[in-house]
């Protein structure tokens, strides 16, 4: 089998609460795979099953073919990077590599070894003697990956490693997760609540919400194609806009505005009548030259700038919906003033109103 | 490398094997040792336990023991008067100390010293110090006053008072803590919303600090009251119960029955009604405590 | 830049004045003086009371410093004072207390600590119910417990025995230390015992290489409390030791209430400073530590 692990029909119930319901996932060896959701959808839940830091209640976990649902976390092979770098604070940066491998029982030099070359792949070498009190927050985060590597294993589970620290920081050590997946290829799990993050690291995202996977696929498919409502509000920033109408004879419909469904690639192969929800990126509707390639174009009144330095955002009413446009920085527009847009449909989202589900 | 499944009850073996000191002293000795005497409360226990029946016999003629009744009396006042007297003392002297004053840490140390010494020692200090030959009456005397007086370990009439005095001094630097720890515990945006809006400052810790202090009040409360009920060495290091038997206090009364006076019965169903009137300060509050915790999972 | 302005300024500019003496000071000051004085008084009667002789003390004023200082009555608190029939002075409760304590304050500790652990994070069915019983044992009056206890140290042949003053005190620390160990314990970030489970340490082995190495300071406390506790004690002492293994709390009650011969307040307020002395120290040397106890033991469950 070329599947590094494979979650099955997991069940998860903490009383009478299900946290996580008949999940079924399986991730391919050396794959890059990220778990994406608000907090409290289950995602670090499901991370701390598959490390075995929670007993769960029905099903079974399979790690490199092996049957690891009721092996101790130390037995799964498995390294583990936590929110909080979890380093033991009384500990020498060696002693925190270390600590896993002796109570392996490995033998010494065996060990020196595996931490030099740790250390060496994070560059983090000349902090071996200090203790983690003595680390900046990157460096300390450095020597909980370090922790996961000197285990040699296969797979690496990430609990949230980036959120403590600040946005420059984290920028920086996701290119250099990246690097290290790129250079170690083993299998990585991710648990994240950035989508950046998400996007950028990902082979596969999937999102979760209240302990189950609403999306399995690439970032594209994510971002592109959101098989419901909840995806593809939750993915994109500024979230998508929605429309809510009917498709008659082929056409969108909101308010006195008609959008012709030409170029949708309809799921099921061809439009369906009834009433409908239409979801537009911001980044996806046309302004200035470009609207005159558009099929649809609209006037509409600006309400309102916000300007973030490399883009502008324009809010303003369509069809009795609030609306939102990106547009670039350097665009004049200003508040007050009319604009036409131009809609393609065909990089629009349509959800059926009462399944959410796409259309 | 999937083991066996182990079966639930060696599941988690060691961490087991490691509660049962906790386990057997819950089990044993804190429930098995309560149900114990409350059952040979209904006995006609004398210098050994019998499980002689005798219903409700011992509880009737403890309500009808002089001794006890003052006990009861003793404790109702002194309890009283240590709750709210402790609580304002104890509020007040956190306040004070919370003013950003200098000498903060000596003036703590000063305040909170009595209570690291024993009851014991408290009481006999307090035997000295209310000596009416030699202690304060005597002070007042010589200044001037030589009708002051101010004698109560040797008056049956206001004994309790001066164990009362005596409590307070143990108690309430233990209260002051708590309350300057809460006092602290506040967020001091309130104390900088209050400046704002020209709040003055007994308004602010009457309306709005002391009601935010709700946790830290329910926890003293409990400490104070628990305390109060199990009062014993204070009385025996500093009155002996006396005058007469005008101090007596329900532990004391146990401690007499159980082990001078060779009857049991009498301690045992004195001790369940010490119980009771604990479990009805504590029930409610650990229904408070703990039906909220539960609530944070 | 912005160009800094060089107008000058009118009005009120720089600090605002404040008064050294203001009267809120001078209440302020002047109340917790008071209040310091009355709870220093005792100690300080205490001192100046053992320091004199009988005749001084005869004389009249508690508050007065003694004129002619003497240690005879600390010397006679300390091994003549007489309590009914012996008159061997506090020296000898001295040591049973110290043997009734060094034990109880290890045991109780070692035991506390474990089971905090244990239900800090190694929750296992049940371990709630128990630990709610123990709390809950901490309340009730031990006057409820006193004879049950009796029975069972004259069942394993401990009663009126100093390993049977030990055991009582290690049981009966166990509510308050399990507690405290337990919130101790459940504070520390959780993600530390999952990465020493991941990196294959088990029961005892978190517990000494990860958990105890950081608790230094709640084990401080742990210490503080206990010993202070232990030794204050005097129910206990009472109830189940005999006139052998006295702790020195009840040696002190017999020596000054004794009801033979004349009072020689300075040699009981001498032996009440000196039983009063080993957790005066404590209290004294570990300052905040001890009021960290005290909060610590108060907080919620």
């Amino acid at each position: 089998m070329n599947n590094s692990i494979e979650i099955k029909n997991l069940d998860l119930e903490f009383g009478s609460v299900k946290v996580l319901k008949n999940l079924n996932l399986e991730i391919g060896k050396g794959e890059f795979l990220v778990l994406l959701g608000s907090s409290g959808c289950g995602k670090s839940t499901l991370l701390n099953c598959i490390a075995g830091l929670l007993d769960v209640s029905a099903g079974q976990i399979h790690i490199n073919d092996k049957n690891v649902t009721w092996a101790e976390p130390s037995e799964r092979g498995i390294g583990m990077v936590f929110q909080s770098y979890a380093l033991y604070p009384q500990m020498t940066v060696e002693g925190n590599l270390s600590f896993g491998l002796k109570n392996a029982k490995l033998p010494k030099a065996d060990i020196a070894k595996r931490v030099k070359r740790a250390s060496e792949v994070l560059q983090i070498e000349p902090l071996l003697k200090r203790k983690p009190a003595a680390l900046s927050g990157g460096q300390r985060q450095r020597v909980a990956i370090g922790r996961a590597l000197v285990r040699d294993v296969d797979v690496f589970l990430f609990d949230e490693p980036l959120s403590n620290l600040d946005a420059k920081l984290r920028a920086d050590l996701r290119v250099e997760i990246k690097r290290l997946h790129q250079k170690l290829k083993n299998t990585m799990v991710y648990v994240t609540h950035d989508q950046i993050e998400a996007m950028t690291l990902a082979d596969r995202i999937a999102i979760m919400r209240e302990g189950q996977i609403m999306q399995l696929g690439s970032p594209d498919d994510i971002y592109g194609r959101p098989v419901n409502k909840y995806v593809a509000d939750f993915i994109g920033s500024p979230s998508m806009n929605f429309l809510d109408g009917v498709i008659q004879n082929g056409a969108f419909t909101v308010g006195d505005l008609t959008i012709p469904l030409t170029g949708y690639e309809f799921v099921s192969g061809s439009a369906v009548d009834g009433p409908t929800t239409m979801g537009i990126r911001p980044e996806h509707v046309l302004t200035g030259e470009l609207v005159d390639n558009a099929p649809v174009q609209i006037d509409v009144d600006v309400e309102l700038i916000e300007p973030t330095g490399s883009d502008k955002l324009i809010d303003c009413q369509l069809a009795g919906h609030d609306f939102r446009v990106r547009m670039d920085g350097q665009a004049q527009v200003f508040a007050g003033e009319k604009l036409r847009l131009g809609v393609d449909p065909s990089r629009a989202s349509l959800f059926d109103v009462a399944t959410e589900l796409r259309l | 490398m999937a083991s066996t499944r182990p079966s639930q009850l060696f599941r988690n073996k060691t961490a087991k094997i490691a509660a049962i000191p906790m386990i057997v002293t819950a089990l044993f000795v804190f429930v098995g040792g309560t149900v114990w005497t409350v059952v040979y409360s209904f006995t006609k226990s004398g210098l050994l336990p019998r499980l002689k029946w005798v219903g409700l016999d011992q509880y009737e003629r403890l309500w009808a023991t002089r001794k006890w009744l003052i006990a009861i009396e003793n404790l109702a006042i002194y309890g009283i008067c240590m709750l709210v007297l402790v609580f304002v003392i104890g509020f007040i002297l956190a306040a004070l100390i919370d003013q950003k004053i200098r000498f903060e840490n000596t003036i703590r140390t000063i305040i909170l010293y009595p209570f690291a010494l024993s009851f014991v020692i408290t009481g006999l200090v307090w035997q000295w110090m209310l000596n009416p030959e030699f202690g304060v009456q005597n002070i007042v005397r010589e200044w001037g006053w030589e009708s002051f007086t101010f004698n109560p370990l040797y008056n049956a009439d206001i004994a309790i008072y001066g164990v009362l005095i005596a409590g307070l001094w143990q108690a309430s630097g233990l209260v002051m803590v708590l309350m300057l720890a809460g006092l602290r515990g506040i967020d001091q945006d309130v104390w900088k919303a209050a400046r704002v809006d020209g709040i003055p400052t007994w308004k602010t810790y009457i309306r709005i600090v002391i009601p935010m202090m709700r946790p830290v009040f329910i926890t003293a409360l409990v400490i104070v009251v628990t305390g109060i009920v199990k009062i014993y060495d204070l009385i025996v290091a500093q009155t002996g119960g006396g005058p007469g038997i005008s101090t007596e206090v329900p532990a004391k009364y146990v401690y007499d029955m159980m082990f001078k006076a060779s009857n049991l019965g009498q301690g045992f169903a004195a001790s369940t009604m010490m119980l009771l009137t604990v479990l009805l300060v504590v029930i409610p509050w650990a229904i408070l405590e703990f039906g909220d915790s539960k609530k944070h999972g | 830049m912005v160009e800094a302005s060089a107008t000058a300024l009118d009005g009120p500019q720089g600090p605002k004045p404040r008064k050294v003496f203001s009267r809120r000071n001078i209440f302020l000051y002047g109340t917790l003086f008071v209040i310091a004085i009355y709870y220093a008084l005792p100690l300080y009667v205490m001192i100046v009371t053992s320091l004199k002789g009988m005749p001084e003390i005869r004389l009249g004023n508690i508050f007065a410093p003694p004129v002619e200082v003497t240690f005879e009555p600390w010397v006679k608190a300390w091994s003549q004072a007489c309590t009914g029939l012996t008159c061997n002075g506090l020296s000898t409760g001295f040591w049973n207390s110290v043997q009734i304590t060094i034990p109880s304050v290890i045991l109780s500790i070692i035991i506390a600590s474990v089971n905090g652990y244990a239900l800090a994070n190694w929750k296992f069915k049940g371990s709630d119910v128990f630990f709610t019983i123990l709390i809950f044992g901490a309340f009730i009056p031990y006057q409820v417990m006193l004879y049950p206890i009796v029975i069972l140290l004259r069942e394993i042949g401990l009663y009126g025995s100093l390993s049977g003053l030990v055991l009582v005190h290690t049981i009966f620390g166990m509510p308050i230390l399990t507690l405290l160990f337990r919130n101790y314990f459940t504070s520390l970030p959780e993600e530390l015992f999952k990465a020493a489970r991941v990196d294959g340490a088990k029961f005892w082995g978190i517990y000494f290489r990860i958990m105890v190495p950081m608790s230094l300071p709640i084990f401080t406390v742990a210490v503080i409390l206990q010993v202070t506790g232990i030794w204050n004690d005097f129910l206990f002492g009472v109830v189940y030791s005999g006139p052998e293994s006295y702790p020195m709390t009840v040696s002190l009650n017999n020596i000054v209430n004794s009801s033979q011969g004349v009072k020689e307040y300075n040699v009981n307020m001498a032996a009440t400073i000196l039983t009063g002395l080993v957790p005066l120290t404590i209290y004294f040397v570990s300052g905040r530590m001890f009021v960290r106890g005290i909060a610590a033991g108060a907080v919620k469950g």
